[in-house]
């Protein structure tokens, strides 16, 4: 087949890619040139007001809220996918969590802020019940607010997440394995710390690293949660976008914004080399 | 047998645990959205979503963003994929890797570097919150293509579409008759996803300023945060209705294929 007759139904994919180009590339392209430029000129000024204290003091802020809450969603979402795989492949119970986490993780945003606002705010549920029948203050100084909070409701989709990711993994380890390990002598301990953890490792540490993306690049559950300051590196971009009067900000939203592709990047590349292992036997 | 009932009784408790963690705070917007004054209870709160002039026609705002999200993706994409899969499939990783792309740019990113093409897309078009269906299409995608390439990848499309062609059919029925009703199940899940994905998202109608049910809901939370979490309760069921139809809809396409 000629070159000619082998490219022309690939012309078919011009308005598609026409529009990934309009609404995905040229916004990616514009924040990294916006990250490098100022007045049509090139200049580091933007990358480096990265580094003062103040943008350096929020990404250890957002380092932290995504570590934390991706481990906590590690263990725990790995631990909830367990108790369900034990079941049938089709139970109700399987379908019941894999939807509840499906919304949790994936279009809860703002509403699970109000959530939380709901339970354990000011005039929370469990706040008001605690405080009239235990006298306890669980509100205490506002602590929802601030990244304690922040941790807490992160793990509220992170665990659901967690649950969407590493059900599949969990479902590659066969029976076969464990009967064969046991027929060779194993006891259940040797099972899981020779054959079993070994195995689901590479996909328990990309489903970290996908969490830890995930929560970095999080931004409505923070912005309706905090409304004093700007701790996270998502909640800094937001100021930098609205402060039209302080001329410039908008480069330093550039400047995060490249900061954010950068880390996440480099999350998600590290994501896609363990995935890779992972495929070799989840067939 | 005395080690698998303990380990029975503990996967019960580990499992009622989960279940207080996130059935909780649900159950306390539940509570804390009928609270009435003085103590008693109100559905105050829960009529305000249809009363309420401004979070109404936010609500109506969502739904219609949801709709054309779903029409303009699946008009992009079905065709797309199946050309793809029939004509150039050289062409097949490229697309995977380009609609699996929104995953890992994120949204906050795409806000910030699109005002010069809004500028745009307003000029042409007008200034509207349903010009949000343009970038929510590309936060979508990655979800619908997996809905629709699953499909696709459980029918034999050239086989069909060779059978069709030599019956004398254009490529318009062979999509259109041939192809698209036997991957309804594929179009069906992405369409319920988009739909999910959309009706929460706030990211990127919060920063355009544009005012949608999620950006509505965080305004009303600090003047009435009765119906804020109301909305949101409401919101979240209707998401999870969506997701649980959801996976009827993926298991009775797998039932189909083990018959």
């Amino acid at each position: 087949m000629s070159r000619a007759a082998r490219l022309t139904p690939a012309l078919a994919l011009l308005p598609f890619l026409a529009y990934l180009t309009v609404f995905l590339l040229v916004p990616t392209v514009t924040v990294v040139v916006g990250a490098f430029a100022e007045g049509g000129r090139p200049t580091l000024s933007n990358v480096s007001a990265l580094g003062d204290p103040v943008a350096l003091q929020t990404l250890r802020t957002s380092v932290v809220l995504s570590a934390v809450s991706a481990v906590i969603g590690a263990v725990l979402g790995s631990l909830l996918a367990y108790l369900i795989v034990m079941g049938s492949a089709r139970s109700l119970l399987r379908r019941f969590v894999t939807s509840v986490s499906g919304v949790l993780a994936q279009c809860g945003g703002v509403m699970l802020a109000f959530a939380f606002i709901a339970t354990i705010g000011f005039s929370g549920t469990l706040t008001v019940w605690l405080r009239d029948h235990l006298h306890i203050d669980v509100y205490g100084s506002g602590w929802l607010f601030a990244l304690p909070g922040l941790i807490l409701v992160y793990a509220y989709f992170q665990i659901p997440l967690m649950v969407i990711v590493f059900l599949p993994a969990l479902d590659g380890i066969r029976p076969q394995w464990r009967e064969a390990s046991v027929t060779l002598g194993a006891s259940g301990w040797q099972y899981w710390t020779k054959v079993a953890f070994p195995l689901l490792r590479p996909a328990f540490l990309g489903a970290t690293l996908l969490l830890f993306a995930n929560a970095f690049a999080a931004y409505a559950t923070a912005a309706a949660l905090v409304s004093q300051g700007n701790p996270i590196v998502p909640l800094l971009i937001r100021a930098g976008l609205s402060s039209e009067v302080l001329l410039g900000h908008q480069h330093l939203a550039y400047a995060l914004a490249f900061e954010m592709i950068v880390v996440v990047a480099i999350v998600m590349a590290l994501y896609g080399l363990l995935l890779r292992r992972t495929a070799r036997w989840l067939q | 047998m005395t080690t698998s009932v303990r380990f029975r009784v503990l996967r019960v408790m580990l499992l009622a645990a989960f279940a207080v963690f996130f059935f909780g705070p649900l159950l306390a917007m539940l509570d804390f959205s009928t609270r009435g004054a003085g103590g008693g209870r109100s559905w105050d709160a829960w009529a305000n979503l249809v009363q309420d002039p401004e979070l109404r026609s936010a609500i109506v705002t969502s739904l219609l963003l949801a709709v054309f999200t779903v029409v303009l993706s699946l008009v992009l994409l079905v065709p797309t994929m199946i050309w793809v899969r029939l004509r150039v499939p050289w062409a097949g990783r490229l697309l995977e890797s380009l609609c699996l792309l929104p995953l890992t740019i994120p949204a906050l990113v795409i806000v910030v570097g699109i005002t010069n093409v809004y500028q745009w897309v307003t000029y042409l078009l007008g200034d509207s919150a349903l010009n949000l269906t343009f970038v929510y299409v590309v936060l979508v995608l990655p979800y619908a293509y997996r809905s629709l390439d699953s499909a696709l990848s459980s029918i034999d499309a050239a086989t069909l579409s060779e059978a069709a062609r030599s019956l004398g059919a254009g490529w318009f029925t062979v999509i259109g008759r041939i192809i698209v009703p036997n991957i309804w199940t594929g179009v069906l899940s992405a369409a319920f996803i988009s739909v999910a994905l959309v009706l929460g998202e706030f990211t990127v109608a919060s920063l355009l300023n544009y005012n949608n049910m999620q950006v509505v809901i965080n305004l009303l939370g600090k003047s009435d945060a009765n119906t804020s979490v109301a909305a949101s309760l409401a919101a979240l069921v209707f998401a999870f209705v969506l997701l649980m139809l959801l996976s009827f809809v993926g298991r009775s396409r797998r039932d189909a294929e083990g018959a």
